[in-house]
């Protein structure tokens, strides 16, 4: 079957690719007017404080200068920037601009002028009298503390997630089978530790930004970089407290977004200049704005308690992870689930029981959000840290602790809502990676005799396909003239490539080249409803969504041609360039069948179909590292990087390793050197890409994917996902290289040069870890 | 202030602040491909090529400019598209954003030096950052044009 697609699986260039390489106008602020009112936010100098007085009378004067808004002009309902299904499992904590500030870097006033030195000027002429307060900085005593970040009665949540605002609580659960502290008293061998993500940035190459318009029917039109345009919609509404009927979303090009563009950052302020002055406006976030008020990966600790009998049979994990939302919930409570239902499942295989809880606190930091991994990048490095102790604590060839309790194809999991592993080449992703790698020539400590030392270190990884039961993904096809097909879709293509990967399965499905399939996306008047891109959903949930109109346009195509026939639509096939009747006494063209469509016609030639999962297959992967340490200084280098994906069926090979080379390489940056480090009043250091360093191209060593396939049989073409499993491996396996080397587990991330050297130091005085 | 300079080939004049960024000039030029990505000069994606010369738009004057030859990409269409295929072919353009400050510096990078080794072509891009790539596509594309080039020329 696989060799005969023509479409699927092949490395087909992407549709922009060089619209995008030659650098035409793509983005919002390339295709947007700039003579419009220049939107920008007055951001809080404290951490937590109740606005007393705000004068902007001095402010409003300044030449150009349309608006000023304080909390004093906005509407008082609460609501999330989260970009999820409604009813959304982040709480309503929000108000456009509030009297309470929560974080540096919060909202105090939005200005709108004609140009940017009259803002600037005005923000430096607002004076704002504060009543400063003692903020919850310490995510660890946030919980039940005396201070609250959400005291206000008018915080709601809309899902039973475990959130208290009484007890600075934006969620909690405990999830468990089996009697995990039985078979815990049972075990010979317990590893048990806490291991801490930071809160990493997405640092996406074009910050957020957005313009707004009243359009030719009075209503507001959004042009936003946002992977969420129908979630945009229903957001900007409620935060202007707006019928949704008002407010339209699309999406241009997007310079990346990993997450970042999941929630509602910049959207709503200039929304909200333009739905008061009527006049069009835009809003583009400063580096700064990005690194301070963005929406970066939730703070985790993760602390685990994993139960092994000495022949190394993995028989219980105990997961618990405190995660930090700081001051707003943004998929605060959605998050923290993924450290232990995509960490703990990768275990199935001899695992008795088990148990997952957890507590996501508000405090008073930056707000955090949806980052690639989604929680499961932190609850991996946990588990799988563990995992690699416990092979070195038994002496056991981390591999071969692998081969004894991975989860394998057919298996059940309990630990995955019981969900079965339908299609799993985990063990083959090993068996392929250990190859390619050379994992047996690399594994063992060598010292270069230059004062660097070399190793490796492994680890597993699995992510979900798509938001099970909840989330949504459509897709159009429709014929048009000469026999072309536009693909219309509401999923947002950031740059991985969606919309070239879901014409693949449209050309496949209608059988024809994918040049003869126009994409368009995503615009909430014309896209059919879709969650959005987000949640490794695309491929897997709208990829179906295509193959399901594909299928009711042909059905639809083949009724015109039985007409044009004049035969029974029983006796008529599709080819692809047409309909043939079956006893082959006649055949109309694709190119007849588009024109007759639009002639004299009262069949569709178009079709819409939706799909939702009952399941979210994960794609699994195995990455392995070699480093190079340099014992004078601590540096690490990165010399070779191997991994080994499964994510079903590769639907564009190109595509498929680009996105997984990219998370590596983020995995990387997160691993050694991303830094966020906030001064004792809640200030963040690594505000710009000076402090905030993310890998360049010289500290890549050797990069190198294979795929591994497995059919899904739930997915289009067999396919899983792809997109954000791939920047979960580097931490575990590259701190499992640094353990081996300088007899140090890192528990905390990044792992600097800094802390690599004084654990030595200390390792060698003897104070221990 | 008024500057006059040679912009992708055309002699233009025009009333500049003196504090006007060039990369802000260009784009009021409609030269949009020159994006900003950071306010540091860390990034790269604003590369320009001033009298041949790669300069980060982001941190020169346009005052600076006066006198001198600019190009930005709308300039040397032709010149990228020549290896930028190659870099479709790989798949490597991904969200684009840098893309053009990519382009920019190796064309320069290919000026300067038509046969460079992989290392020096690392380190020739170290200034532009790409989040998306993992830089390793862009490296094989660029490969695959030195590479059939040489085919070429036999």
């Amino acid at each position: 079957m696989e060799n005969k697609r023509k479409a699927v699986g092949q490395p087909v260039r992407k549709k922009d690719a060089m619209q995008l390489l030659l650098g035409k106008p793509a983005y919002v602020e390339d295709v947007t007017p700039s003579d419009v009112l220049v939107v920008k936010v007055l951001r809080s100098p404290h951490a937590h404080a109740l606005i007393e007085e705000i004068k902007i009378d001095t402010a409003l004067k300044v030449p150009g200068i349309v608006a000023v808004y304080t909390y004093k002009d906005v509407p008082q309902k609460r609501f999330t920037m989260a970009g999820q299904t409604y009813p959304e499992p982040s709480p309503y904590d929000r108000l456009l601009l509030d009297q309470r500030v929560r974080f540096v870097g919060d909202a105090v006033a939005i200005i709108a002028g004609e140009d940017e030195k009259a803002v600037d000027k005005a923000m430096k002429r607002i004076r704002v009298t504060y009543k400063v307060l003692e903020p919850v900085l310490d995510m660890h005593t946030a919980k039940d503390n005396p201070i609250l970040v959400h005291p206000e009665d008018n915080w709601k949540s809309l899902c039973p997630v475990g959130a208290d605002n009484r007890r600075n609580l934006c969620a909690s659960d405990v999830d468990s089978h089996g009697d995990v502290d039985a078979v815990m008293a049972d075990c010979d061998e317990i590893v048990e530790h806490t291991w801490r993500v930071q809160p990493a940035q997405q640092a996406m190459m074009e910050t957020f930004r957005t313009y707004t318009e009243m359009d030719r029917y009075g209503r507001l039109h959004v042009i936003s970089s946002t992977q969420i345009v129908f979630h945009c919609r229903r957001i900007i509404a409620n935060a202007l407290d707006i019928p949704k009927s008002r407010v339209r979303v699309e999406k241009p090009r997007i310079g990346g977004g990993f997450g970042a563009k999941q929630t509602v950052v910049a959207e709503v302020y200039p929304a909200f200049v333009t739905w008061k002055t009527g006049r069009a406006a835009r809003m583009i976030y400063t580096r700064r704005e990005c690194q301070i008020a963005g929406s970066p990966r939730h703070e985790m600790e993760v602390h685990v308690k994993l139960g092994a009998s000495r022949a190394g049979k993995i028989r219980a994990m105990d997961v618990y992870t405190l995660s930090n939302t700081g001051a707003f919930g943004e998929h605060g409570p959605t998050t923290v689930g993924l450290s232990g239902h995509k960490s703990i499942p990768l275990y199935t295989g001899g695992l008795e029981a088990h148990r997952f809880s957890y507590d996501v606190v508000y405090t008073n930091l930056q707000a955090s959000g949806a980052y690639r991994g989604y929680g499961a990048t932190q609850g991996l490095f946990a588990v799988e840290s563990a995992v690699n102790e416990l092979a070195e604590r038994l002496h056991m060839d981390p591999i071969a602790l692998r081969e004894k309790n991975i989860v394998r194809e057919g298996m059940m999991m309990p630990a995955y809502f019981g969900e079965k592993a339908n299609a799993c080449a985990l063990d083959r992703c090993i068996t392929h990676c250990k190859e390619l790698f050379r994992w047996d020539e690399k594994a063992p400590v060598r010292d270069m005799g230059n004062g660097k030392v070399r190793t490796a270190g492994l680890a597993l990884a699995m992510q979900g396909s798509c938001i099970s039961n909840l989330d949504v993904g459509s897709a159009t096809m429709k014929l048009g003239d000469e026999g072309f097909y536009n693909l219309i879709i509401g999923a947002a293509d950031m740059g991985t490539g969606c919309d070239t990967i879901l014409a693949q399965m449209a050309a496949e499905c209608m059988e024809c080249p994918v040049e003869e399939i126009e994409v368009f996306g995503a615009d909430t008047d014309a896209s059919p409803y879709d969650s959005g891109s987000y949640a490794s959903s695309t491929t897997y949930l709208t990829g179906r969504a295509v193959e399901m109109a594909c299928e009711e346009l042909k059905n639809n195509m083949c009724q015109i041609a039985a007409g044009m026939m004049n035969c029974e639509v029983s006796d008529v096939e599709f080819t692809g360039d047409g309909v043939r009747r079956l006893d082959g006494s006649g055949f109309v063209s694709r190119f007849d069948i588009a024109t007759k469509s639009m002639l004299n016609n009262a069949i569709a030639a178009q079709t819409t179909a939706t799909h939702c999962s009952p399941v979210s297959p994960p794609p699994y992967m195995v990455g392995m590292v070699e480093i190079e340490l340099d014992k004078e200084t601590g540096k690490v280098d990165i010399i070779d990087y191997a991994a080994v994906v499964d994510c079903g069926t590769v639907i564009n090979p190109n595509l498929a390793r680009v996105q997984t080379e990219g998370g590596i390489v983020q995995g990387i940056g997160m691993t050694l050197y991303e830094g966020v480090t906030y001064q004792p009043d809640g200030h963040i250091s690594e505000n710009s890409l000076m402090q905030y360093k993310i890998p360049t191209r010289l500290d890549m060593g050797k990069l190198r994917v294979e795929f591994e396939e497995s059919y899904e049989p739930t997915g289009p073409f067999g396919a899983k996902s792809i997109g954000e499993i791939v920047i979960n491996t580097p931490a575990p396996a590259i701190a499992h290289a640094i353990y081996k080397i300088t007899g140090v587990w890192h528990r905390r991330l990044p792992i600097t040069p800094e802390k690599i050297l004084m654990s030595m130091e200390q390792k060698k005085s003897g104070s221990g870890e | 202030m008024e500057i006059t300079m040679t912009l992708n080939g055309k002699s233009i004049t025009a009333s500049i602040e003196p504090d006007m960024l060039l990369l802000d000039f260009v784009r009021s030029r409609g030269c949009l491909s020159v994006k900003r990505g950071c306010e540091t000069a860390n990034c790269g994606l604003c590369t320009v090529l001033m009298d041949g010369v790669p300069v980060l738009s982001c941190s020169t004057l346009a005052a600076r400019a006066a006198g001198h030859e600019v190009y930005t990409l709308e300039g040397l269409q032709d010149e990228a598209a020549d290896f930028a295929v190659f870099v479709a072919d790989q798949g490597a353009e991904q969200c684009g954003f840098c893309n053009p400050g990519f382009v920019m510096n190796t064309i320069a990078l290919l000026r300067e030096n038509p046969d460079p080794t992989d290392e020096e072509i690392k380190a020739y891009l170290a200034g532009n950052l790409c989040r998306c790539s993992g830089y390793e596509g862009q490296l094989r594309g660029i490969r695959a044009y030195l590479d059939q080039k040489k085919e070429k020329e036999g």
